[in-house]
């Protein structure tokens, strides 16, 4: 009876008890899951356009932040820095299409997988060539990033909200929206869509996939500069930065991995399903729960619904 | 011969010769050094190994080595991965390798079975096995200056002596693996001993920069203190977390790896008053730190990326690292009177050390650490540690040497020691006394 009261009664209990600390709860949840989302989209942009896993997300994340900071930590202003880095993930995206991607049209989903894990250990290895495996501080101030918090008193309590927090929810946001647009109302968007659909008939009526594949690239480079400064000013700039993108593998299952909307509400699910769980129900578990909880929580959709919650149903003929 | 047959040739000749073992030059001591610049807990790494190669060098540049021998310090990445570090091991220790520092308590873990085997003494400095400190059931492994345990010991007499434990509540916040898991068995003994109760927290290493969920659970436990064990990118993400928690840094004390310069150089101002354990000596003032900076790094002959990293906290760590090898190893020649020594002397060496305040003087290193004597029994030394404190922009020391406890402390070690070989029907231990 007591473990029943531990799951059904006494988290509920401790909720209605302290419900400044349940919103607190939920809007760390809500953080994290925007900052999920951030490294989903990236995964997303690449696997619509051209069908591949890209499992060098990750890495892109750390190699696009370490570029920044070690820019700036050279003297270069902070505007310019993030001009550059981009400036350098741009060139990344097309060495990317030229020496990786253009070889591999047509091939098996498995060796462009390959492809790209092949990628991570040439950038792992290439990022601490230029910038060194020490971690480095995020430039959150040049970059005119707001710090400090602001307090809500609320049922007679309060609830913290860091300014860099809520900055990195309206970047994301404001991300997500560009990235709508720019898919529905442009005329690369709408290409980025054809070729995404079908390659061969995206390429019948003219539509150039090298230069596609280096955009599509290109717009994952940027959302890695964003993740990269957005994860980097909550701790530091290091290589350890890239694990967290395992997570997002999580998230997509959730999401699917074609939908950006589905990236956003993947995110959100299991960045405040997480907390809650860990906070309140952790310690049944002997606490760590955070490790685990999106994993099983993705394996429980693969089971169920297994193209996610806004995925394409997934039909092959056999 | 076509220009393509040449070609082949000379690939085939350099790839052969990349598989010849290389010859150890008889006339130098050859000392390994397991790094980790690269991964995500190349920030602790980099420093370490940085100081432990400077001060061999030093020693190279400015006494042609010890007692006219020349150390040759070879490096080998392992990402502070167990299975890399023996791999490592295993490539290495037939080179004649005197010791290894594996700066890793997963691989130390790996190596300690394999140490009485090859005959190559383990040196975890302050990490490993905290039982190893027991030197009669480890002949072969060395955790100078102190244990895990003991310096947790410490820690929580310094919480006693700053209002005291009874009564409270001390969180503890690691990392979730086999070197955060280390002390638990102590703390919880402690906690039952002593009147205080524990909180702990686990991170994951995949969850070092994403621990908001932790942090809110110490906000709903409201620890009195909060203790960590973290190591890499744990370090600054924990203590942004608690100031973001708003709990009161004067409070939150790390262990050795969690109080580095790099640490909180991604902290700043925002961790001003975090406070952590150490054993080495904070900056450049010392001579031996001024003739590396002369002898090494003014040289180019170093590979930190500025004078000021000479003097940083784990830089320091691993400078101490190799002078308590290079301590052991002028024992070793003087009690083999040999200049080439094995790593049976090694042995023999590290565990007849004492660096007391007069030799830690005479070696340009005063006031550096606490005394440090080894002996058949104790392969811990002194074991005592100081706290330090960040102020915003570096780490004053701000107490004296804490003693452990050794009355509690020893037992245990010796428990857990002997809890170890129990199963082990082949282990070799010593008779010490």
């Amino acid at each position: 009876m007591d473990i029943l009261h531990s799951i059904f009664v006494a988290p509920f209990i401790e909720m209605g008890a302290y419900p400044d600390f349940f919103l607190q709860v939920v809007w760390e949840g809500f953080v994290a899951g925007v900052l999920y989302s951030l490294i989903a989209l990236g995964f997303v942009l690449i696997y619509k356009a051209s069908g591949v896993f890209n499992f060098a997300q990750g890495i892109m994340v750390v190699f696009a932040a370490l570029a920044l900071v070690s820019l700036h930590g050279m003297g270069v202003p902070a505007w310019l820095a993030v001009i550059l880095a981009l400036g350098i993930m741009g060139l990344l995206a097309v060495g990317v299409e030229r020496l990786v991607l253009r070889k591999l049209v047509n091939q098996h989903d498995a060796i462009l997988l390959m492809a790209t894990i092949g990628l991570t250990l040439v950038l792992k290895g290439l990022g601490q060539l230029l910038f060194g495996g020490e971690p480095k501080p995020m430039i959150t101030e040049e970059l005119g990033l707001p710090t400090g918090s602001t307090d809500w008193e609320v049922f007679g309590g309060i609830v913290i909200f860091q300014h860099i927090d809520i900055a990195a929810t309206v970047v994301a946001l404001l991300m997500v929206l560009a990235l709508a647009l720019f898919f529905s109302k442009t005329r690369i968007g709408r290409a980025l869509r054809a070729v995404a659909d079908d390659h061969q008939a995206a390429l019948s009526v003219g539509i150039s996939l090298h230069q596609i594949w280096a955009i599509v690239w290109f717009a994952a480079g940027i959302v890695a500069l964003v993740t990269g400064i957005m994860w980097g000013a909550r701790s530091e700039v290091s290589f350890a930065l890239e694990i967290i993108a395992l997570k997002a593998l999580a998230v997509l299952i959730l999401g699917g991995f074609t939908s950006i909307p589905g990236a956003i509400v993947g995110g959100l699910i299991i960045g405040i399903g997480e907390k809650l769980f860990e906070v309140y129900w952790g310690a049944l578990f002997g606490s760590g729960v955070e490790a685990w909880f999106a994993y099983v929580l993705a394996l429980i959709f693969l089971l169920f619904r297994p193209q996610g919650l806004f995925g394409e149903r997934i039909i092959e003929r056999v | 011969m076509t220009k393509r047959t040449l070609l082949t040739l000379a690939a085939g000749v350099l790839a052969a010769g990349s598989w010849m073992p290389v010859a150890q030059a008889q006339d130098s001591l050859y000392m390994p050094s397991m790094t980790y610049r690269t991964g995500p807990f190349a920030g602790g790494g980099t420093p370490f190994a940085d100081g432990y190669a400077d001060y061999f060098n030093m020693l190279n540049e400015r006494d042609g080595g010890i007692n006219g021998v020349r150390i040759e310090v070879e490096e080998c990445e392992t990402a502070y991965n167990a299975q890399k570090g023996v791999e490592c091991y295993e490539a290495t220790k037939d080179k004649g390798a005197l010791a290894y520092s594996p700066l890793s308590t997963g691989i130390t873990l790996a190596l300690v079975p394999k140490a009485p085997i090859d005959e190559i003494p383990i040196f975890s400095m302050g990490y490993g096995l905290s039982a190893a400190a027991a030197g009669d059931q480890f002949p072969w492994t060395f955790v100078y200056p102190a244990s895990y345990w003991s310096q947790l010991s410490s820690i929580i007499k310094y919480i006693d002596d700053n209002g005291g434990v009874k009564g409270q509540k001390i969180g503890f916040i690691y990392l979730d693996a086999a070197y955060g898991k280390e002390p638990i068995p102590l703390l919880d003994q402690l906690a039952e001993s002593m009147g205080f109760e524990v909180a702990k927290f686990p991170v994951g290493v995949k969850e070092m920069q994403n621990q908001s969920s932790q942090w809110l659970n110490v906000r709903k436990e409201r620890p009195d203190w909060m203790i960590m064990w973290g190591w890499g990118a744990m370090n600054p993400t924990a203590i942004k977390e608690a100031a973001k928690i708003r709990f009161p840094l004067d409070r939150f004390i790390g262990n050795w790896w969690a109080g580095s310069n790099n640490d909180l150089n991604a902290v700043g101002e925002a961790g001003k008053g975090y406070l952590a354990a150490n054993f080495s000596g904070i900056g450049q003032d010392f001579p031996a730190l001024q003739d590396v900076l002369t002898h090494v790094v003014r040289a180019g002959k170093s590979k930190v990326a500025s004078e000021d990293d000479v003097g940083n906290v784990l830089y320091n760590r691993g400078l101490f690292n190799a002078v308590i090898l290079a301590e052991g190893v002028r024992v070793a020649q003087e009690m083999s009177g040999k200049k080439i020594i094995t790593g049976a002397d090694m042995r023999d060496g590290l565990e007849n050390i004492d660096l007391n305040e007069e030799r830690l003087t005479e070696l340009g290193l005063p006031g550096f650490t606490g005394a440090v004597k080894g002996s058949c029994a104790d392969h811990e030394g002194n074991g005592a540690i100081f706290i330090q404190q960040w102020n915003g922009s570096d780490w004053e020391k701000i107490s004296d040497l804490i003693a452990p406890m050794s009355d509690v402390v020893r037992p245990m070690l010796e428990e857990a020691a002997e809890a170890y070989v129990s199963d082990k029907p082949d282990w070799q231990s010593q008779t010490c006394n």
